[in-house]
């Protein structure tokens, strides 16, 4: 009798999935308890790929951290960098020169089309469709080298900085930037009708995967996870910065709070982040991109700083403690997709596996940003 | 040159085995090639002209690698697996007709043996499974149970009605029938027969775990299903047996729907006719795997029991009703 | 019933719909580089490893050694050392060595730098089975350049 045989005698037996399985996206791990294909209990186990970023950042001055912030999440890594530059802006009483603003706004919502490009292409792998993860790659690679013809690197960007950017941008990537929103337009009914409205996905992901608003709201769920579930909540509206106040744009929000509602929302948001940058191109002022008066040395006075941007994936927030030094005294990073994958335990009870699936595709996990 | 029975026999299972290797060898490379395209990227390539020397390096690699056999396995089990699925494939190919003439046994039964056969395939899968002493296997090995289960009776439904309409069991005769042109074809039999080919041949998707039904494999939940932990050549059986099972799907299609080695126009031989209408199935098999997400188990058990088998039901009881009651009222009139 | 029936019909549309999608592009052509058959030129901006920069018309490195670089680096990649030849008025460079295993290619070294005397270059074929290939000595590469 082997070791299967005879765990058989007992009514649930436990599945690793992972650390190293294709559905979790790189270093999650997570207990199962089945019975059968039903899941009876999950357990995610993190930690991973903890590199201990806020421990790092109290040993580094407050512009050594930048690049940090780039390697939480490296799928939206300018919401990241944006969320460090405000909150030290901030600290400091730093003006932002107008330029700067629509330039950072109009990157990160590049990169955050990027983003959501790649979590449909991974998510439909996560259901077994291949093709759809090329296809978005396809695009995304414009936005990559759009972004990378103005910042360097095409994944961990470093490119805000305190006050200002690291450099302007010149009339190609104006350009660049309307033709790509051009082509995504072109292409996007094609994902539809690819995807969206393709029987097996619509049947994979209607009523699977509920999220009440009540459970998010327990579990600090955010962003899309959160708007799925019929919360109208978004940082960029209800605590506007940077420029978005002077921005007409939606925040897709839907009741259902399925998988399917959590699709709908990133798509539809797509959308939106093409509304954004063309308004900002087209309203983008002359004039300096950097802040004139920003010390060389940065010492925050101190006291303790919070600050939140939206990030593709939810609320990034950061707080900052200076002790007048010229390294931060503390530094707390709330990471968004962190309070997203810890409802996965109470919401994944019950459900059969692929389901189960389903819903950790849905709630787009970037784990080296859990572990930080 | 006439051979006597036993060893024109021989000759011939010993080519169907040199072309179901080399069949699954190229269909990798043609699936490559394929899903490739439709990505919008090239595949293979390095490798000769067109990527066309890939299979064998792969082959080479399959075949120089250890034949690992994890610790907790049943040893029997899990080497007698890739054999349970290969062998009944290769005894389905003895009445597949190629052509004619090309046909190693031309018995009477020839569509129920093939059945018979396919039911051992799904042993293979579960044994497999079984043996590994991994839980995705078994997981995986009991899906691909309830599945075959599920997908077996519209299959076999269709299939009665098709024995209904040709009167016989013997494939060369089935093709005999649709002789003289495309619309002899039993796809156009009658208005029904369309739906028909497409309950086969979405059953028989699911019957070789072909994608959107690749629930055994499924390797977003369960890395690759029933051959886990299947290294080297015992991976490349499977493998193999898997090739050969969606030829075989194809065949049956073709030659019960479509004309099999029948040729339209009259020119070129007739197993070339057979083998460009398996292709051209196969083709839309990986068109298909390379478009869709995968079903659910409760997906694929609601279309089967829902919607597959209704529908062949429907289909049994009109054509029924075509050949026993037309007759008799146009008779009486 | 006629939920049942729609639901058929739309759903095998939506199947049809999906297949046109994936013919169409297969017949379209590739969009992949055949790397390493084909490179791509970087952009100007690309973000590779440091490298120093050279006085145009002497060939000699900008660097003044100030330390500056070195200094504003977060993962300490950069050690640089000069000398200061007896009657001269600037240091000059003996050693720039780049740990590039640790480098995180942020850009704080470049802005920091007063003289322009380093930059990035577009160099991105770095790929090695060792870790000490990834140490330059960018005082020879620059002698090197400049032959
Ligand atoms: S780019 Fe950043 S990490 Fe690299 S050497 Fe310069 S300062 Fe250091
Ligand atoms: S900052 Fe510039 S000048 Fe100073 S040591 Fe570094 S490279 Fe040389």
């Amino acid at each position: 009798m082997n070791d299967l045989a005879r765990s058989q005698n007992q009514e649930t037996f436990v599945l690793n999935l992972g650390p190293q399985h294709p559905a979790t996206h790189g270093v999650l791990r997570v207990k199962l308890t089945m019975d059968g294909e039903y899941v009876v209990h999950a357990e995610p186990v993190l930690g991973y790929v903890h590199r201990m970023h806020e421990k790092m950042g109290e040993n580094r001055t407050w512009a050594q951290f930048m690049p940090n912030t780039a390697r939480l999440d490296y799928l939206g890594a300018l919401s990241y960098n944006h969320g460090y530059v405000k909150v030290v802006e901030q600290a400091m009483g730093i003006e932002v020169p107008e330029r700067a603003e629509y330039l950072r706004v109009i990157t990160v919502e590049l990169n955050r089309i990027a983003s959501h490009l790649l979590w449909y292409g991974a998510f439909v792998l996560d259901l077994g469709g291949f093709t759809p993860l090329l296809y978005a790659f396809d695009d995304r690679e414009h936005v990559l080298d759009l972004l990378e013809s103005v910042t360097g690197s095409r994944l961990t960007f470093c490119y805000f900085r305190f006050g200002g950017l690291y450099n302007d941008v010149d009339d190609n990537f104006v350009g660049g930037a309307r033709a790509f929103i051009k082509r995504l337009r072109r292409r996007l009914p094609d994902y539809h009708n690819l995807v969206t409205k393709n029987i097996i996905l619509i049947k994979r992901l209607k009523d699977v995967g509920v999220l009440s608003a009540e459970m998010c709201r327990k579990y600090g769920a955010t962003g899309p996870v959160l708007r799925g579930s019929g919360v109208d909540y978004d940082v960029r509206r209800n605590e506007p910065y940077s420029v978005y106040p002077e921005l007409d744009f939606e925040v897709p929000v839907y009741g259902e709070g399925d998988s399917m509602a959590r699709y709908m929302v990133r798509m539809d948001e797509i959308e939106q982040c093409m509304r954004i940058v063309e308004q900002a191109l087209d309203k983008l002022p002359e004039g300096p991109v950097v802040a004139e008066k920003v010390p060389k040395i940065l010492k925050p006075p101190p006291g303790d700083y919070y600050s939140a941007v939206e990030a593709a994936r939810g609320t990034f927030g950061i707080r900052i403690v200076s002790d007048g030094t010229n390294t931060p005294y503390r530094m707390k990073l709330r990471s968004p997709t962190f309070s997203n994958l810890s409802l996965f335990g109470e919401a994944s009870r019950g459900m059969l596996l692929p389901d189960a699936l389903a819903l950790m595709g849905s709630l787009d996990l970037v784990i080296p940003e859990i572990d930080r | 040159m006439i051979l006597s029975e036993p060893w024109r026999l021989l000759v011939f299972v010993a080519g169907i085995i040199a072309f179901i290797a080399l069949n699954a060898a190229y269909l990798v490379w043609l699936e490559r090639k394929v899903a490739g395209h439709i990505q919008r990227r090239i595949g293979p390539k390095e490798v000769g002209p067109f990527g066309l020397l890939q299979p064998l390096a792969d082959g080479i690699k399959l075949m120089s690698k250890q034949l690992l056999v994890p610790k907790g396995v049943d040893p029997l089990l899990f080497k007698v697996a890739p054999l349970l699925v290969l062998v009944p494939a290769v005894m389905s190919f003895v009445t597949i007709p190629f052509s004619e003439k090309l046909v190693a046994r031309n018995i009477d039964i020839g569509l129920l043996m093939i059945f018979a056969f396919a039911s051992v395939n799904v042993m293979g899968l579960l044994l497999g499974g079984w043996g590994s002493n991994n839980k995705y296997a078994v997981i995986s090995a009991a899906r691909a149970v309830s599945q075959n289960v599920a997908y077996e009776i519209p299959m076999l439904i269709t299939v009665v009605t098709m024995i209904m309409l040709t009167h016989t069991m013997n494939l060369n005769e089935i093709v005999i029938q649709q002789a003289g042109g495309v619309w002899n074809w039993h796809i156009f039999a009658n208005p029904l027969m369309p739906i028909a080919f497409l309950i086969f041949f979405i059953c028989s998707l699911a019957e070789t775990n072909r994608a959107p039904f690749d629930l055994g494999e499924a390797e977003s939940e369960l890395i690759a299903g029933f051959h886990t932990e299947y290294s080297g050549m015992g991976f490349g059986v499977f493998f193999m047996g898997e090739y050969a099972n969606i030829i075989i799907g194809c065949g049956l299609a073709t030659i019960l729907f479509l004309g099999g080695w029948q040729c339209p126009f009259g020119i070129l031989p007739g197993w070339w006719w057979f083998l460009a209408k398996v292709y051209f199935l196969i083709f839309c098999v990986m068109w298909i795997r390379w478009t869709y997400p995968r079903t659910t188990l409760w997906g694929l058990l609601n279309l089967s029991w829902k919607i597959l088998i209704p529908f062949s039901l429907l289909i049994l009881l009109l054509t029924g009703a075509m050949i026993k009651v037309w007759p008799l009222i146009t008779g009486a009139s | 019933m006629s939920g049942y029936f729609k639901e058929l019909f739309g759903g095998t549309k939506s199947l049809a719909v999906g297949l046109g999608i994936t013919i169409k592009y297969m017949v379209k052509p590739v969009v992949t580089v055949q790397y390493p058959h084909e490179t791509l030129v970087m952009t100007p901006r690309f973000r590779g490893h440091i490298e120093l920069v050279g006085n145009e018309e002497t060939g000699a490195p900008n660097c003044v050694v100030c330390g500056m670089c070195q200094k504003a680096c977060p993962s300490n990649c950069i050690s640089l050392a000069g000398e200061k030849p007896e009657g001269a008025k600037k240091k000059i460079l003996t050693s720039y060595i780049l740990d590039f295993t640790k480098c995180s290619l942020c850009g704080l070294c470049v802005e920091s730098c007063k003289f322009e005397a380093i930059a990035f270059s577009r160099d991105y074929n770095l790929a090695g089975p060792r870790k000490d290939a990834y140490v330059f000595d960018l005082k020879k590469r620059l002698e090197e350049k400049s032959g």
